[in-house]
């Protein structure tokens, strides 16, 4: 066991780059994400939020630079890496349950199989979970039984049931009907309540006022902004952040 | 066709021996055809290239070049088996080549957000194909994979011309080239014989198939 000191930051990003083909999509990202703190990112389509979110846990590779998750260098592909992702919570935008398992066995699946818990205190966990997140009578159902809303809070159920120390959320809203938005927020600014790290990519300004302690503003693969919620929405400093947030709040 | 009736012991031995090659073969070239299919989708560049080459040679030899291989060149280092050992695993990495593609379809047909996901949540590579992928992807993989087994126990006559003998195509040869009966009614016969496994194996497919549709 090696010692963390408590101010390791939980996500430490250091010059890293990024390329799709020609296309230069993350451009020297630094960034440090103390734990406990919520971070949503926001910005244009294309400007690169997306990704970054996935290169924190490996599902995209980068081209130079380096990630650590809680003083962790990110580790090549192998068992390593997998211990890792057992640690990092990912809510993705298509909720992405496994369609085969009903919801309790989509949220026990990675205690039983990577924690090595028992069938039952997974179950008892994941059911406790499933109440917390407001479905627990749906535990026996199949994922394409359900709502958009009920699928992706049992999405974040199945994360939190690996314990994670830091939760990742890729645009957990943007494939849901707008009635069904705020019970997944809900959950979500209840977890930030609790303490959890969170980096969000997402849409949501409401979300980003209340819950969010820091707002990344993103564009063309570049951090732009990275200021408080209030700050940023009140008096944003770059061009392109006030372009951005005159496109989205004039409605 | 008192040629069939007369002889119909041989006949039904010889179905007897050819469902025995299928059944072993069968077997064995689902195992290495899944296990290819893995190496084919795996995140390690050698896997990966090992399972291109292995496609790639058994794919693109001829079933008779891959039987030769087996009968002759196998026992000419010095490892020895009856034939019917050497013809049945021949037939079989032959067909695993095929097997592995149709599995490797139904892998590239499930939503790679699944696997994403399954690896987010910490599973290695094995544990996503086995519990998450693969489970989703046997309803893509049945029917090519059934036509595949069928081409398999059709090719097995091949197998069987090498010498395993006493199947069903080497049985109707014999009766009719070496015991002079007329080859119309023998070929007949064998023909038959090869129904009455084809046929059910169809409906077993299309049974298995309606099986897994449902099975969500």
């Amino acid at each position: 066991m090696t010692e963390v000191s408590t101010d390791t930051p939980m996500i430490r990003v250091s010059a890293v780059d990024k390329y799709f083909g020609s296309l230069h999509v993350l451009k020297d990202i630094n960034l440090e994400i103390p734990r406990g703190q919520v971070v949503v990112v926001l910005g244009p389509s294309g400007s690169g939020k997306s990704t970054l979110c996935r290169v924190l846990n490996r599902l995209e590779t980068i081209d130079s630079g380096a990630v650590a998750v809680d003083g962790v260098p990110l580790p090549e592909e192998g068992r390593a890496l997998a211990e890792l992702r057992a640690d990092v919570g990912m809510v993705f935008q298509q909720f992405n349950l496994f369609a085969h398992k009903s919801i309790i066995d989509n949220v026990t699946l990675g205690p039983i199989k990577v924690r090595k818990l028992g069938k039952d205190e997974a179950r008892e966990e994941g059911m406790r979970l499933l109440r917390r997140v407001g479905i627990a009578d749906q535990a026996e159902k199949y994922p394409a039984q359900l709502s958009g809303g009920q699928q992706q809070r049992a999405a974040i159920a199945r994360a939190l049931a690996m314990r994670p120390k830091v939760m990742l959320f890729d645009e957990p809203t943007s494939a849901l009907d707008p009635e069904m938005v705020n019970e997944v927020l809900e959950v979500m600014a209840g977890l930030a309540e609790e303490g959890m790290t969170m980096l969000v990519v997402s849409h949501e300004m409401g979300f980003a006022r209340r819950a969010a302690h820091r707002v990344l503003f993103m564009a063309d693969g570049e951090v732009v902004e990275d200021t408080s919620p209030e700050t940023f929405f009140d008096s944003p400093e770059s061009e392109r952040a006030k372009d951005f947030l005159g496109k989205i709040l004039t409605h | 066709m008192q040629v069939l009736i007369d002889n119909y012991h041989l006949y039904l031995r010889g179905l007897g021996t050819t469902l025995q090659i299928c059944l072993y073969a069968g077997l064995l070239t689902l195992v290495v055809g899944t296990f290819i299919a893995g190496c084919r989708v795996a995140p390690l560049t050698p896997l990966r290239a090992f399972g291109t080459a292995w496609v790639t040679v058994f794919r693109n030899c001829p079933l008779a070049v891959v039987l030769f291989f087996m009968a002759f060149g196998i026992p000419a280092l010095g490892i020895n088996a009856s034939y019917f050992v050497f013809g049945t695993i021949g037939l079989a990495l032959y067909t695993s080549a095929f097997v592995c593609e149709a599995i490797r379809s139904g892998i590239n047909a499930v939503s790679p957000g699944q696997a994403e996901a399954a690896r987010s949540v910490g599973l290695g590579f094995g544990q996503t194909l086995r519990l998450v992928i693969l489970p989703q992807a046997v309803r893509s993989i049945v029917p090519p994979l059934g036509s595949v087994m069928i081409a398999m126990i059709k090719n097995s006559a091949i197998a069987g011309a090498f010498g395993i003998g006493g199947d069903l195509y080497a049985v109707g040869i014999r009766q009719s080239s070496a015991q002079g009966e007329e080859i119309i009614p023998v070929l007949l016969g064998v023909a038959l014989g090869y129904l009455i496994i084809t046929i059910p194996a169809g409906l077993l497919l299309g049974y298995v198939e309606r099986k897994v549709a449902i099975a969500r």
